[in-house]
């Protein structure tokens, strides 16, 4: 059974849909992301399923005491506010010391208990926000954008994290992401959003989509092709380096919906 | 508007009898009580930037004097109720996207103009506008005493209750929901605790002042805490010092009592900014 799901959800604002007859399902364990360009519904979606958005239409649904960790897109924690790292943890459930330095330590960032949450740097304020989010020992993580504002280094080390974490907790993740060809590679499944959902399948499947490539254009074909390669060297016989990347190289039929 | 008077000291024996009624006890033990609800209360109001909503509903506290005068009703009851519309108007209106900068500047002032206006046509209090514009702690009676520790205590009561969901929604509203809070409903908490705290500090420091005694003694905590919880109670010693220390002022000088309290908050706010600047360079 799904962690959660959603039937037909669709979101107006002011009378225009921003998200139209979407319909998902999270199962456990798997790493699911929603990718769109800018102002696609993407973070709408997430705000959709959390239930901080009220449905125009359709429905979701958790399964019953879903434990849910949340990593929101951007939290500034303002410089008026004093706040230790060890003292956000408690926010909103407190946890003891023991718990709080177990999941800093997941998150490879051990002794910032005692540092401010507003002098971290980007990395490891999104490594923070992660930690507070497993500390509800969650089945569910959903993050939104996690990693805007890191290098591209930052960013394939956060994904790598998730990944982890994943592999340790057996947590499912439902993520929303705008960048391509890192996130892909951590991903399970690929849920591509544009108002509604354009094509959703493997990684492989939805990079080759053509609603995908509309959506994105072929100026990523490149990083595409990119991570296709490597990819690919793990399934497939060895093509060799002289790679010709205008070629998809995989057939797969994925669910597509126009 | 006519220049500050000073404050009038009533003049009383001190007959030896029960310690409430020297007036100088019922003044400090009235700052004490002002500084516990402000203190935490404050805190919020800089963390969350309500300055500006400070301001508004503790301007429309006139216009509650006025009504309250005018229809015969104790002036704590008629401040509570317009600062309670008040607050709930602004909170309305911001969770309605209006742009609060303007919306904000507009009511507050609106609120002091009619509150002004209005109170002149109740006959006879022109000669108290002074003391609810500036305060009248030196005429603490005991049953405002009463009044002020109540209403404090409530203060401290609710945000004592919904800290841990405060924070979390002050930080962000989206973080609160996914923990399964309801941002709105703690916003509310903070509307009604702040037009509690209007309604109490009216008597002591005067309309014009409420949000300078929630604001300065919060900011100058700022610079000296780690924690949320640091602040608020480092906001409510402070505070606690300036009513006191305010309260010295007035009585050595002659100079209105509530203007010395937020003077006396100033200079701490002064003395621990540069001490907190040195600390760091």
């Amino acid at each position: 059974m799904s962690l959660l799901s959603a039937q037909g959800l669709t979101v107006r604002f002011n009378g225009e849909d921003v998200l139209s007859g979407v319909s998902l399902a999270v199962n456990p364990g798997e790493i699911v992301t929603i990718l769109g360009p800018n102002g696609s519904g993407k973070s709408t979606l997430l705000r959709a399923l959390l239930g901080i958005v009220p449905l125009s239409a359709g429905q979701v649904s958790r399964a019953p005491d879903l434990r849910l960790g949340y990593v929101p897109q951007k939290l500034s924690v303002d410089r008026s506010m004093p706040m230790t790292v060890r003292r956000f943890l408690s926010l909103p459930l407190r946890v003891n010391d023991a718990e709080a330095t177990a999941a800093l330590a997941r998150v490879g960032l051990p002794d910032v208990e005692q540092r401010q949450m507003a002098a971290l740097s980007g990395g490891q304020f999104q490594r923070v926000l992660l930690a507070r989010a497993l500390l509800v020992k969650p089945q569910l993580l959903i993050l939104d954008e996690p990693t805007q504002g890191l290098d591209q280094p930052g960013e394939a080390a956060f994904y790598r994290l998730i990944e982890e974490v994943r592999r340790e907790t057996g947590a499912a993740v439902l993520m929303v992401s705008h960048d391509l060809h890192v996130v892909m590679a951590a991903s399970d499944r690929v849920i591509c959003l544009n108002g509604h959902i354009c094509c959703e399948g493997t990684p492989r499947v939805v990079s080759n989509a053509p609603e995908y490539r509309a959506l994105f254009g072929l100026g990523t074909q490149g990083a595409l092709a990119l991570y296709q390669h490597q990819h690919d060297h793990s399934h497939d016989h060895d093509h060799g380096h002289g790679h010709d990347h205008t070629h998809p190289h995989s057939h797969e039929h994925g669910r597509s919906h126009a | 508007m006519a220049m500050v008077t000073t404050t009038r000291i009533p003049i009383r024996m001190n007959t030896g009898g029960p310690m409430l009624d020297d007036f100088l006890l019922r003044a400090s033990l009235a700052g004490l009580g002002l500084a516990l609800a402000t203190g935490p209360l404050g805190s919020f109001v800089i963390w969350r930037r309500m300055a500006y909503f400070g301001d508004a509903t503790s301007h429309a506290a006139i216009l509650g004097v006025a009504l309250a005068l005018a229809l015969h009703l104790p002036v704590a009851a008629g401040t509570l109720i317009v600062a309670l519309a008040m607050a709930t108007t602004v909170s309305t209106l911001a969770a309605k996207g209006w742009a609060m900068d303007t919306t904000l500047g507009v009511l507050a002032h609106a609120a002091l103009a009619f509150g002004l206006v209005a109170i002149s046509y109740v006959p006879g209090v022109r000669a108290d506008l002074q003391s609810y514009l500036f305060g009248d702690i030196l005429a603490v009676s005991k049953a405002d005493l009463g009044f002020v520790w109540g209403g404090a205590a409530l203060v401290l009561g609710l945000l004592a209750w919904r800290w841990q969901a405060l924070l979390t929604a002050t930080l962000n509203e989206d973080l609160a929901h996914a923990s399964g809070l309801n941002p709105n409903r703690e916003r509310l908490v903070l509307t009604l605790a702040l037009a509690l705290t209007v309604a109490v500090a009216l008597k002591i420091v005067g309309a014009l002042l409420i949000a300078a005694m929630l604001i300065i003694p919060a900011a100058a905590a700022r610079g000296l805490a780690r924690t949320p919880e640091a602040m608020a109670v480092l906001a409510t010693v402070i505070g606690a010092a300036a009513a006191l220390g305010g309260l010295q002022l007035s009585l050595w000088q002659d100079t209105p009592a509530g203007p010395s309290i937020v003077t006396a908050a100033a200079l701490i706010f002064a003395v621990v900014a540069v001490l907190a600047r040195r600390q760091r360079g």
